[in-house]
């Protein structure tokens, strides 16, 4: 699926809850569901400082694709994170470095994405996007 | 709101007085804002916003500076508010109160002059651990210049300061001791009286970080006798941009001013400069003028209500959550000290206090969450923060009774 699809899928996915508390029960879960990240990546250098919440990425290259792993401590933040992987992990790098990301918006969680927000998904979001530069450049070469 | 008994608050009719304060009956996500973030900052009664749009549409004029008729009225109104303040908290001289803005501003300045007078090489400065990083990096910043050493009061796990230490760390070496009054993370009432006087049998003269303290305790500044004092009008119902350093007159003659700039001079040459008088000499530049007199305006609000009352409802209000907060499976509080005021930190189990804060907010509760500026105080528990509760006198123990289920219902998501 490309970036699209796989943020169409979501928005569609969140289209079926009619509260809040659904659409939170089903963050938390995808929270708890995925180890997401192997415990070796979990070091400092991955780390992205959000002002509240850690958040962890560690970034594969692998035959023209990037792989993204990814890890919170907050569980909010966790399935936050882990939805932004599923979009954008297994793209290619130049799709990653210009990926609109409209998803958060759609599934009315745009204030996650605020720079208000001290969660650190808006700074993995850059940081994404940085990976995806950095690699393109490197199958430039 | 829900409870089936009649909720008793306390002798102040709060449902009356909540009305004089427009944002309380906001909603946000279509519910009743429940606002217990009064630690960061306080709402403002009716009375303080009418002064602020007053000033711009009546009498808005730069002070201390025209003949003309509106800078005397705005002048006036100023220095109206600043005796105001000074009767508040019963400083000596009216001149001895600075306008800030803000406590951050006003412990600047002190580190900043104070230190630059009488810091050198080897001196101390005492601290406490439970600090706000206001009043911790501006003393670092003036010690590293000065080759000075920051000593920290130690606590114990109540979130108490240890006395003991603390009569050990008070030497002759310690040129000014900083101390908070309240802890705003922990909400902890610090000894302060105890402290000033043993500082002052060594002639050491002390700060206190009152930014959590103005709002709910009176204050008697002489009684206190603490030789500076800051707080900032936006947690004390004052706009935000404005706040107080108090000291005592015999400092703030002695040291040097902070900034330079407009209404601080006598006499300016390129040779040299003569500094005006107090309180001037630290009022460098155009101030924050509606603010201050819609700060005095806040005073009188708190004064008309009456300050007793203020902290006996609040007291209640506390008292009540803290009771209720018990009551709840897995939540430890982060502090629990046997005097507190204000604010009430806790944890539930292992949920991260960013989730729970979360899903408080879509409940329309609004809680802080982090670690409140104090880095070190959360290294001291190994947490990487708390959610605090804080209440101001408007605060209902219906409130209570909401934040409570709201944790409830957090915890059956998250748990
Ligand atoms: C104890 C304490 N000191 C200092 C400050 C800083 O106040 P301001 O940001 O208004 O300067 C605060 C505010 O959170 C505080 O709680």
């Amino acid at each position: 699926m490309t970036i699209k699809e796989q943020q169409d899928t979501i928005i569609e996915e969140f289209s079926f809850f009619t509260d809040w508390t659904e659409k939170y029960e089903y963050i938390i879960q995808l929270g708890k569901d995925l180890p997401l990240i192997d415990e070796q990546y979990k070091k400092e250098e991955n780390l992205i400082r959000g002002c509240q919440s850690k958040v962890w990425l560690h970034a594969e290259h692998k035959e023209g694709k990037i792989y993204f792993t990814a890890d919170s401590d907050a569980v909010i933040t966790k399935g936050l994170v882990s939805m932004v992987v599923r979009v954008l992990s297994g793209q290619s790098p130049n799709d990653i470095a210009g990926a609109a990301i409209y998803f958060v918006d759609a599934i009315g969680l745009k204030n996650h994405l605020s720079l208000t927000r001290s969660n650190g998904l808006l700074s993995m979001l850059k940081q994404m996007k940085m990976y995806g530069v950095a690699f393109r450049n490197l199958e430039m070469r | 709101m829900t409870n089936s008994e009649p909720i008793t608050d306390s002798a102040l009719d709060i449902e009356k007085i909540r009305k004089d304060f427009p944002i309380l009956q906001t909603k946000v996500y279509g519910r009743p804002l429940i606002y217990l973030d009064n630690a960061a900052t306080t709402q403002k009664p009716r009375a303080v916003l009418q002064s602020l749009e007053n000033y711009y549409t009546q009498y808005n004029s730069n002070v201390h500076r025209g003949v003309h008729f509106l800078s005397q009225q705005a002048t006036e109104a100023y220095e109206e508010a600043r005796k105001k303040i000074a009767a508040y908290i019963n400083a000596r001289f009216d001149h001895e109160i600075i306008f800030t803005k803000g406590t951050t501003n006003g412990i600047n300045l002190v580190a900043s002059s104070f230190g630059r007078k009488y810091l050198k090489e080897g001196d101390e400065v005492l601290i406490s651990a439970m600090e706000h990083h206001s009043n911790i990096v501006p003393w670092q910043l003036i010690c590293e210049e000065k080759g000075a050493v920051l000593k920290v009061i130690p606590i114990n796990e109540q979130g108490e300061l240890k006395m003991d230490a603390f009569d050990e760390l008070l030497t002759k070496k310690v040129k000014i001791a900083a101390i908070t009054y309240v802890s705003n993370s922990l909400g902890t009432v610090n000894p302060i009286r105890e402290i000033i006087q043993k500082a002052q049998a060594l002639n050491i003269p002390v700060l206190i970080d009152a930014a959590q303290a103005i709002q709910h305790i009176p204050i008697d500044i002489q009684q206190l006798d603490a030789d500076f004092l800051a707080f900032s009008g936006h947690k004390i119902y004052g706009p935000t941009g404005v706040g107080v350093l108090y000291g005592k007159e015999k400092w703030l003659n002695e040291m040097p001013p902070y900034e330079g700039g407009g209404d601080m001079i006598k006499n300016v040459t390129f040779a040299k400069t003569t500094y005006n008088e107090l309180p001037f000499k630290f009022e460098a530049g155009t101030p924050d003028i509606s603010g201050g007199i819609a700060l005095g305006a806040a005073i009188d609000y708190i004064q008309h209500i009456g300050v007793a009352a203020i902290q006996q409802a609040e007291e209640e209000v506390v008292a009540y959550a803290y009771g209720r907060l018990s009551a709840i499976p897995s939540l430890r509080f982060i502090g629990d000290a046997q005097h507190r005021s204000g604010a009430i930190s806790f944890l539930i189990g292992n949920i991260h206090p960013y989730d729970l804060g979360e899903i408080l907010d879509k409940q329309s509760i609004a809680v802080r969450t982090g670690h409140h500026c104090t880095q070190p105080l959360m290294d001291f528990f190994h947490i990487p923060g708390t959610v605090r509760a804080s209440f101001a006198f408007y605060n209902t123990k219906a409130e209570v009774d909401e934040l409570v289920k709201g944790i409830e219902k957090a915890k059956r998501m998250l748990e």
